[in-house]
């Protein structure tokens, strides 16, 4: 069994057992999910989405012993990130309201709810063929060109957009329910 | 996403896209720098008993790759960089 098909819970499981090669996994597992947050949602500068990053996952680290439900890591390492960030913004303005337009609750709000959509699509991509994920992941999350993933997979860039449109159907109809694979 | 969008892309296949765009990678620094947590939490806890008065650790922690190569661990620049987070937090 590979990393990729192993639970949370299994994950966290191993984590805690001190498997240091599950515990890497587990931070790419969550990654994008936390940078995703600080980054995204709140609008961190680079160098204050590291340090949150970072704590996000030490905090995690430490916590593994205490975590109520093995399965619910990623809510509670969520929530840690949200707390962090908040912390973050208000270190820097300690006497000032937080809320500065694009930092407005109501926005992180929208932002946040965003990313959980997020979560679920990428959740779905993973069902999909190799090809596909790669492909959609090196176009709308990497920002990649049709050239640029042409050359990194040694395929013609005059059928990117087929494949991208073949694809992106298939990942449709995964989130309806409507496909067992990609 | 890029310009050069798929002519035919369906507007629910559009969301997909944007909801996709929203989880970029992590830069790979930060996430092998969290990767190396349990090595640096190690290497950190060794070095802290070999360099147990406030001077000798103030001057380990200086030299901070120096201190984990005497340490017997291999200072990596996400580790070096991963225990002097710890030390400075």
């Amino acid at each position: 069994m590979t990393w990729r098909e192993l639970s949370d819970a299994q994950l966290v499981a191993r984590c805690r057992a001190g498997d240091e090669a599950a515990w890497a996994s587990l931070v790419e597992r969550f990654s994008r999910y936390v940078h995703a947050i600080a980054a995204g949602a709140y609008r961190l500068s680079p160098s204050d989405a590291e340090d949150v990053f970072q704590e996000a996952f030490a905090r995690t680290y430490e916590h593994l012993d205490r975590l109520r439900d093995d399965a619910a890591v990623r809510p509670w390492l969520g929530q840690t990130t949200r707390r962090l960030c908040v912390d973050r913004l208000r270190a820097a303005r300690p006497s000032g309201p937080l809320d500065d337009g694009e930092r407005s609750s109501g926005a992180v709000d929208e932002r946040l709810e965003q990313i959980e959509q997020a979560v679920v699509v990428r959740d779905a991509l993973k069902r999909l063929s190799d090809d596909c994920q790669e492909i959609l992941d090196r176009f709308f999350a990497r920002d990649e060109s049709y050239r640029a993933i042409g050359e990194a997979l040694s395929i013609p860039a005059g059928t990117i957009a087929s494949r991208i449109s073949r694809c992106l159907r298939r990942l449709r109809d995964q989130l309806e329910g409507r496909s067992d694979a990609g | 996403m890029p310009d050069d969008r798929p002519e035919d892309m369906e507007h629910d296949e559009e969301d997909i896209g944007r909801l996709l765009g929203l989880m970029p990678p992590a830069p790979g620094g930060w996430v092998a720098a969290a990767a190396e947590l349990p090595r640096a939490r190690r290497a950190l806890a060794d070095v802290e008993s070999r360099f147990a008065d406030e001077p000798a650790r103030a001057e380990a922690t200086a030299r901070l790759e120096q201190a984990l190569a005497d340490a017997g661990v291999v200072p990596t620049p996400e580790l070096v960089r991963a225990v002097r987070r710890h030390l400075a937090g």
